[in-house]
């Protein structure tokens, strides 16, 4: 196995692009060296993204984030900024794995690698994030919905990667949120994991609403009938009973040891609920 | 074969490896610091904990070709001139380990831990350490040994 580590984009896809090569990108590891170890893959060549400085660094500016897809784990979560304005995609990169896999796992590795029960990607089409794509063909804007699409599988096309995630700031009374559960405390992959981003107006109703499942399908799913029934109206007990209900319409699971499918339908809407909850008190600066 | 220049353990440190191999076989094979431990080998058990430019990782998740101009931090740095760092000696006192297999990891996470916060809650330990596992000791003297090391740190009696 060839290993590459690229000093900019430009030779990085290059390195990716190259034909009759079995090529991997590498971020944080935690998932490729893995899957390396156990011979589900075998690649020809690894090229590492970690030293190009578009995918290591976060930058704030008036528009918003913009995190490098190599970012780990725990560089968010020490982001003042970043937790202060997306408390809940903090929260969801921190619950993957432990101490360690903070050191390196990062959010463009989780997207890309595709499980349905990846943690970050509800959060991150909650938070309406845009991924910045890069490959032989230039620069392109991808909804990070897009990316996923099936599990293990992507919509990127040969020689592309996600470069970075281009996130807006906080808006004035709005708040987002993700929750998961998992048969223990730590460390488990996620039974169910939903995330939700809201904006109230003057009148504490709901203008504005994304709603992200994962766990309950073969990719994370956008679920506007989730969020439609909260559009316009207060979130009270009646909204959300909407919504909850939504949510369990959307959700099509597996059969797994870490549940039924039974059970992860009813927990889908259980933790849209408590996701909107807690994102609408946030957004009323009820809690951090 | 790749060429790494890394410092560990403090020193200027060359190695030769394959690009395929993990810093865990680097330390373990080329470098004889056998004291960094492989359990599981795909990032569970914590076993192989080493700081990797300031951050606590798996040497079994980090390719040894990604160590080049890397700062790598082993079990094996830890005390210093022969005298035992106050995680080692209260590991010691407090019967915190069994077998052993473990206890390197252990060191590696919570010194790391200590540097960050001397004075952790119960709880902030746990979850600190949830990452490294043993299969002896039920963990409750790990967590004593730390929290004493912690209280000795902060110049508190223990």
């Amino acid at each position: 196995m060839e290993y590459h580590s690229a000093r900019t984009a430009e030779e990085a896809i290059e390195l990716l692009t190259e034909t009759g090569m079995d090529t991997r990108a590498l971020a944080g590891g935690t998932d490729l060296l893995a899957q390396i170890r156990s011979g589900r893959v075998r690649p020809q060549r690894v090229v590492d993204l970690k030293k190009i400085p578009e995918f290591h660094s976060i930058e704030e500016s008036e528009s918003g984030f913009q995190i490098g897809a190599s970012v780990s784990g725990a560089e968010i979560g020490e982001h003042p900024s970043l937790r202060a304005h997306w408390p809940g995609l903090v929260e969801a990169a921190e619950l993957i794995g432990s101490t360690q896999i903070q050191g390196r796992a990062s959010l463009g590795g989780n997207v890309c690698n595709a499980s349905p029960a990846a943690d970050t990607v509800p959060a991150l089409i909650a938070a309406s994030a845009i991924c910045s794509v890069i490959g032989p063909g230039g620069r392109r804007e991808v909804p990070v919905e897009e990316i996923v699409t099936g599990p293990g599988q992507t919509s990127l096309k040969l020689g592309e990667i996600v470069a970075h995630f281009r996130l807006s700031r906080r808006l004035k009374n709005s708040g987002d949120a993700y929750l998961r559960l998992i048969p223990r405390s730590e460390m488990d992959i996620a039974v169910v994991g939903a995330g939700v981003a809201l904006t109230l107006d003057e009148d504490d109703l709901c203008v504005a609403c994304r709603v992200g499942l994962g766990a309950v399908a073969p990719t994370a799913l956008l679920v506007s009938e989730a969020s439609n029934a909260l559009l316009g109206r207060a979130v009270n007990d009646a909204s959300l009973a909407d919504l909850e209900e939504a949510a369990r319409a959307a959700a099509r699971p597996i059969d797994d040891k870490r549940g039924t499918r039974d059970y992860r339908i009813r927990v889908a809407g259980v933790l849209a609920r408590r996701a909107a909850t807690l994102a609408m008190k946030r957004a009323r600066g009820l809690d951090k | 074969m790749r060429h790494i220049r890394a410092t560990v353990d403090g020193e200027a440190t060359e190695f030769l490896c394959d690009e395929g191999s993990t810093l865990l076989d680097a330390l373990r094979d080329s470098l004889q610091k056998t004291g960094t431990k492989e359990g599981c080998g795909t990032g569970d058990c914590g076993a192989c904990s080493v700081i990797f430019d300031g951050r606590l990782v798996c040497a079994c998740l980090v390719l040894a070709a990604e160590a080049e101009g890397a700062t790598v931090e082993t079990v094996e740095g830890i005390s210093k001139e022969g005298v035992l760092h106050p995680l080692q000696r209260h590991f010691l006192e407090d019967a915190a380990l069994q077998c052993g297999i473990c206890t390197p990891g252990f060191l590696v996470a919570a010194k790391n831990l200590l540097e960050r916060n001397v004075d952790p809650s119960e709880e902030e330990v746990r979850f600190w350490l949830a990452g490294n596992l043993c299969r002896c000791t039920g963990y409750d003297k790990i967590i004593r040994a730390v929290l004493n090391t912690a209280a000795e740190l902060r110049g508190e009696s223990s």
